[in-house]
């Protein structure tokens, strides 16, 4: 039986500058708002990452000058 | 059977009584009883009492006191390490965020003992080492509560005054851990306090009412304290009641009791209310008719579409505008904001400018679908709640007075009366700068 890895992403609002890398990186999962701000389109400060989408998310992470996201991995 | 637990009354006078000196406390209350402490890891054994009142946190979370307790206990116990350092801390908030709430202020000029009888109890069951008690700097009563403190000879923990600044936000629980720990009194983001509060330790923040009512557990007991009041949260509790009614106050009523009957207290109203604000401007609006007839519960409000927060009840004057309040309020609370998450930062100013282009009557529809499309935005993206009471504020405000709104639509508005009625302390230039010296 193959184990469900549940991917997801954090933001932390306090920290976010509004620089907007993860937007163009994860279009498929983050919007920005009128002020520039991250919104995960599914809501909310927490959002599931689809497999395919892991690398992206990595890169997300790595890039926002930052540190506002953070990728987690739950089996 | 007497209501007035917390406030007991003189009877000449009908006031609360003054008991800030500790004789005349103790002679009102009777001996705080010996409180055994917390040991091995669990509990101090008034948790049992505490958990047997169903005592609820006033401070607006209305959330049960016991299991906040034990959640602080179990946090200290999971520790790998036991050191001074990871021992758990009390703080007391008598803050008053809430601009248009008096009881704090009304429970530390009348009954401080109370309050710090019930921080012992609090320290004892969680086994706390530290207490804080907090009031925003500028409290008139703090040579009193100083004097207070110092009067007292048998507490096991010393209790220590603190005076983070008077900002809406630097009451919320997580903002005061990080005061009393850092002295800066902005909200934090991810750790909770009863896990990781004041410089990481386990924290417990209650409202000075609910402290109060634990000084009366200590003595009477938990069926003692439950045999009054609402099934699911029992009890007294204290209601600031404001605006439209004869005489604006903060009473004692047991939980549960009908809106019709707080408002009779008050005198009665003083002439057409269009509607109800409950809880403060964190809070909700309510039309008349729906909450007149409601009771004084958490849920029993939260089905009228209200909220009881920190027991406000504020009766808006028909004759005002209930759009240029609701505007003037959003603008003090968008300059109340931390400045550390931008939908907040930016979003509450962008609403709170709308909304005062439609109290002038010069909106469009388009501009109203905006007012609503930003407030969704603002909401479950912040590090606090900040704004998302201020959005449900606005947002309730909008459908309770849509006539107003559409009045307002059509150039028009139908208040025979201008002039404020809500409080506001000081209004900030929007947006905030990043949060810094204003919360230092």
């Amino acid at each position: 039986m193959s184990k469900q890895v549940r991917r997801q992403l954090h933001l932390d609002p306090t920290l976010c500058d509004a620089h907007g890398f993860c937007a163009e990186l994860l279009p498929e999962l983050i919007d920005l708002d009128e002020w520039g701000y991250p919104v995960f389109i599914a809501g909310g400060l927490v959002t599931d990452v689809p497999e395919v989408l892991a690398g992206e998310a990595k890169r997300a992470v790595t890039t926002c000058p930052v540190g506002a996201l953070r990728l987690t991995k739950n089996e | 059977m007497s209501t007035h637990r917390l406030l007991p009354i003189d009877p000449q006078t009908g006031r609360a009584r003054d008991l800030r000196s500790l004789a005349s406390h103790a002679a009102a209350f009777g001996p705080l009883p010996i409180l055994p402490p917390s040991a091995d890891g669990h509990p101090g054994p008034l948790i049992e009492a505490i958990a047997e009142s169903r005592l609820c946190g006033r401070g607006g979370g209305w959330f049960p006191t016991a299991r906040k307790m034990q959640a602080v206990v179990d946090s200290a116990a999971g520790r790998r390490k036991r050191s001074p350092g990871s021992r758990p801390v009390v703080i007391a908030n008598a803050m008053e965020g809430e601009p248009a709430s008096g009881k704090d202020a009304v429970l530390l000029a009348h009954v401080p003992h109370l309050i710090l009888d019930g921080i012992q109890a609090a320290a004892a069951t969680v086994g706390a080492t530290d207490a804080y008690l907090a009031v925003h700097r500028g409290t008139p009563s703090i040579d009193d509560l100083e004097r207070a403190i110092a009067e007292r000879r048998s507490d096991l923990v010393r209790v220590e005054l603190i005076t983070p600044p008077a900002r809406y936000v630097a009451s919320e629980e997580s903002a005061l851990s990080h005061w009393a720990g850092d002295d800066t009194a902005t909200p934090v983001y991810g750790d909770r306090p009863f896990e990781r509060g004041m410089n990481g330790r386990p924290t417990l923040v209650q409202n000075v009412e609910t402290l109060a009512h634990l000084g009366l557990i200590a003595r009477h007991g938990g069926s003692w304290f439950a045999e009054v009041g609402d099934a699911q949260a029992p009890g007294t509790t204290l209601v600031t009641v404001g605006g439209r009614v004869r005489q604006p106050g903060v009473i004692e009523v047991p939980t549960g009791t009908p809106v019709s009957d707080i408002l009779a207290r008050c005198g009665g109203v003083d002439g057409p209310v269009e509607g109800f604000l409950t809880g403060g401007y964190g809070g909700a609006w309510v039309a008349s008719e729906a909450l007149w007839s409601a009771e004084w519960a958490p849920a029993q409000v939260r089905e009228a579409g209200g909220v009881i927060g920190a027991g406000i009840l504020w009766a808006l004057d028909a004759a005002i505008c209930p759009l240029h309040e609701m505007a003037r309020v959003a603008t003090y609370m968008a300059g109340e904001s931390a400045g550390q998450c931008g939908p907040c930062r930016f979003g509450l100013p962008s609403v709170a400018d709308d909304l005062t282009d439609l109290a002038r009557a010069a909106s469009t529809r388009e501009d109203l679908a905006r007012i609503n499309a930003r407030l969704a935005l603002v909401v479950n993206r912040g590090g606090c709640k900040h704004p998302d009471g201020t959005a449900r504020f606005i947002g309730t405000g909008l459908t309770v007075f849509s006539a107003e709104v559409a009045e307002h639509l059509g150039g028009g508005c139908s208040a025979s009366r201008s002039g404020a009625s809500l409080p506001i302390p000081k209004i900030r230039k929007t947006p905030v700068k990043r949060a810094g010296k204003d919360f230092r």
